[in-house]
């Protein structure tokens, strides 16, 4: 084997299918940041009456795992409703593609985090969202099992890495059974912020490892 | 694209000259005796003279004043860990402050972080936006307390050629013991050991057509640096185990085979690469400099195309190529060389290194810049980024 990828990924990535923009889109979404090295644009045109997605188009600036999953998730939402199109998981999108390395897992969440994200600004731009919910330790704790251990491709939560969340005034602090010295101790860190810090109510997000000297 | 396949990796390891195979294939079959005791049996003694054969011709090489100031090793990773921790070891109790730059190789940094962990005090020096070593810095740097100071002769990822001279002049004003990394440019980029006051250095084999598994650390006559392996006294009582002669023997034919007109051939390959890279595709930077810069290397950053995803398009292509971004590393971080040099993150995982050697050729330099250019198109179509301007 000498790419570490499916012949799944490989082809979504050689030919990715719905790339492109949407001129008449009816929500947009975009997660990552090239100063992260992952982006993703997805675009979405909804039925009104049926809430279908009628079409959905992405846009890729990542590695393969994320192009590929990029691409394996608009063919699984394209004719879907949008309550079918939000439980598309990271692992279904994963399973189509025929696995992914455990160190690309974290690279596919994006994609589906994305999805998500159109849907949610489609809802509520559509008044079908309820009043915002404040940040407290399990909402946290929830966007956390988005946050994958590169060795396992598991998340923190799941596999213990986080010991203790504290949401204090919109600050929040992350205690992670990891030594800074760990391989990923500064991907991690980067992580959590990224997925925590646009939290509506968050102000100052800290990762504690279980190394650093508290004052 | 079914072309044969093109390596442009060279600056990782590279392909073994044929010569050096042949050089070395008599020390398994024939001449496999331990080299050790001037007063060992016949086949002992012929071996003996191999190795030291092998020593002479690297020493002349170096410039060094005498073969013994050249002591095998394993590899550079052992000589550049042999450097730091032989000098800590030496001025224990005495000295403690070690100096490097921020841009040296990982054997360098993480022994230089696990003498920290034991007490030792580290300055790590900044480096300008082409990966040069602040020399101000370096002056204001060494005190009574600095017993090392380890800064490479070029670097593995941007080429930066280091004006090594300078460098040494301030150390060794000081009386601070200097030692540099050179394995990147043996052979490559003069370095003169007569001239180039160096103490310590870093030589290896395996990138210049040598074998894996030998370099040297050379060790200027008087260096108190500790023994670095218990196992006898191989090695002028430096290194204890069974010598590795065959290495030695091809380690000295790869340095036999090398010359100045092949280094002028790769600089010049490297320069096509380079004009034609930049000529054929916007929004591309350079990394490190145009000049003094290692003959076989080219480091670039492509805008809103991520260097994983352009490294697996080339070789599905058939050519191998490294990238700096952070999903390509062992840590999923960013080339630490190129944050150094205060580069964004998205140059970083915008950023692929060519690295050419002799074995390179014009036409291959051509059909890379072909491959790059539609790689590039093909990922920048497919990229939300870099299309609302102009």
């Amino acid at each position: 084997m000498p790419i570490p990828y499916s012949e799944k990924v490989i082809e979504h990535f050689k030919n990715p299918r719905n790339v492109g923009r949407l001129e008449n889109f009816d929500a947009k979404a975009t997660e990552g940041s090239p100063a992260c090295g992952d982006m993703v644009t997805l675009y979405l045109k909804v039925d009104d009456a049926s809430k279908t997605i009628q079409d959905v188009k992405f846009e890729s600036y990542g590695c393969a795992s994320n192009i590929a999953t990029g691409s394996i998730i608009t063919e699984l939402a394209k004719g879907k409703t949008l309550e079918e199109a939000r439980k598309i998981t990271w692992k279904s999108a994963a399973e189509e593609l025929g696995g992914l390395p455990a160190v690309k897992v974290h690279c596919s969440v994006l994609a589906v985090d994305t999805l998500r994200a159109a849907i949610q600004n489609y809802e509520e731009k559509h008044g079908l969202v309820k009043d915002r919910v404040p940040t407290t330790a399990e909402v946290v704790e929830k966007r956390l099992r988005h946050v994958m251990n590169p060795l396992t491709g598991l998340d923190i939560v799941k596999t213990h890495i986080v010991m203790g969340v504290e949401v204090t005034n919109g600050a929040v602090v992350v205690r992670v059974d990891l030594s800074r010295d760990h391989q990923f101790a500064s991907n991690i860190e980067q992580e959590i912020k990224e997925r925590i810090e646009p939290l509506w109510d968050v102000g100052e997000v800290q990762v504690i490892f279980n190394d650093d000297k508290e004052e | 694209m079914q072309n044969e396949a093109i390596y442009m990796d060279n600056a990782a390891t590279t392909q073994v000259d044929p010569a050096v195979v042949e050089a070395m294939l008599p020390y398994f079959t024939e001449r496999y005796a331990v080299a050790s005791s001037q007063f060992s049996h016949s086949p002992g003694i012929e071996v003996r003279e191999g190795l030291e054969a092998a020593r002479a011709t690297i020493a002349q090489a170096l410039g060094a004043a005498k073969p013994e100031e050249v002591i095998f090793t394993s590899g550079e990773t052992e000589s550049n860990n042999w450097a730091l921790r032989g000098m800590a070891q030496a001025f224990r109790g005495k000295k403690n402050h070690l100096v490097v730059s921020k841009i040296e190789s990982r054997s360098v940094l993480d022994t230089a972080k696990a003498l920290e962990k034991e007490g030792v005090r580290v300055t790590h020096l900044d480096v300008d936006g082409d990966g040069f070593v602040n020399l101000e810095q370096l002056r204001d740097s060494l005190t009574e307390d600095t017993f090392l100071v380890s800064i490479q002769h070029a670097n593995e990822e941007m080429g930066t050629i280091q004006d090594i001279d300078a460098i040494a002049a301030i150390v060794k004003a000081k009386g601070v013991v200097f030692h540099t990394d050179a394995s990147q440019t043996f052979t490559k980029v003069p370095l003169n050991l007569t001239e180039t006051p160096a103490d310590l250095a870093t030589i290896t084999a395996h990138l210049i057509h040598g074998p894996k598994g030998i370099a040297a650390l050379y060790v200027r006559e008087g260096t108190p640096i500790a023994k670095w392996m218990q196992g006898g006294f191989m090695e002028f009582n430096l290194r204890g185990g069974v010598e590795n002669v065959p290495g030695a023997a091809g380690f000295a034919k790869a340095v036999e085979l090398s010359s100045a007109t092949q280094v002028e051939y790769t600089a010049a390959l490297r320069d096509l690469l380079i004009d034609g890279i930049m000529a054929r595709i916007p929004k591309t930077e350079l990394n490190g400099p145009r000049h003094r810069r290692l003959p076989g290397n080219v480091n670039v950053s492509f805008h809103y195309a991520e260097g994983e995803s352009t490294l697996l398009h080339l070789d599905m292509m058939g050519i191998a190529v490294v990238t700096g971004s952070a999903c390509f590393s062992r840590s999923l971080e960013p080339s630490y060389v190129l944050m150094a040099m205060g580069k964004t993150h998205e140059l970083a995982h915008g950023s692929i290194r060519y690295s050419l050697s002799r074995y390179n050729t014009v036409d291959e330099v051509d059909r890379v810049v072909e491959a790059t250019a539609e790689v590039i198109e093909t990922l920048r179509r497919i990229s939300p980024l870099g299309k609302d301007e102009k």
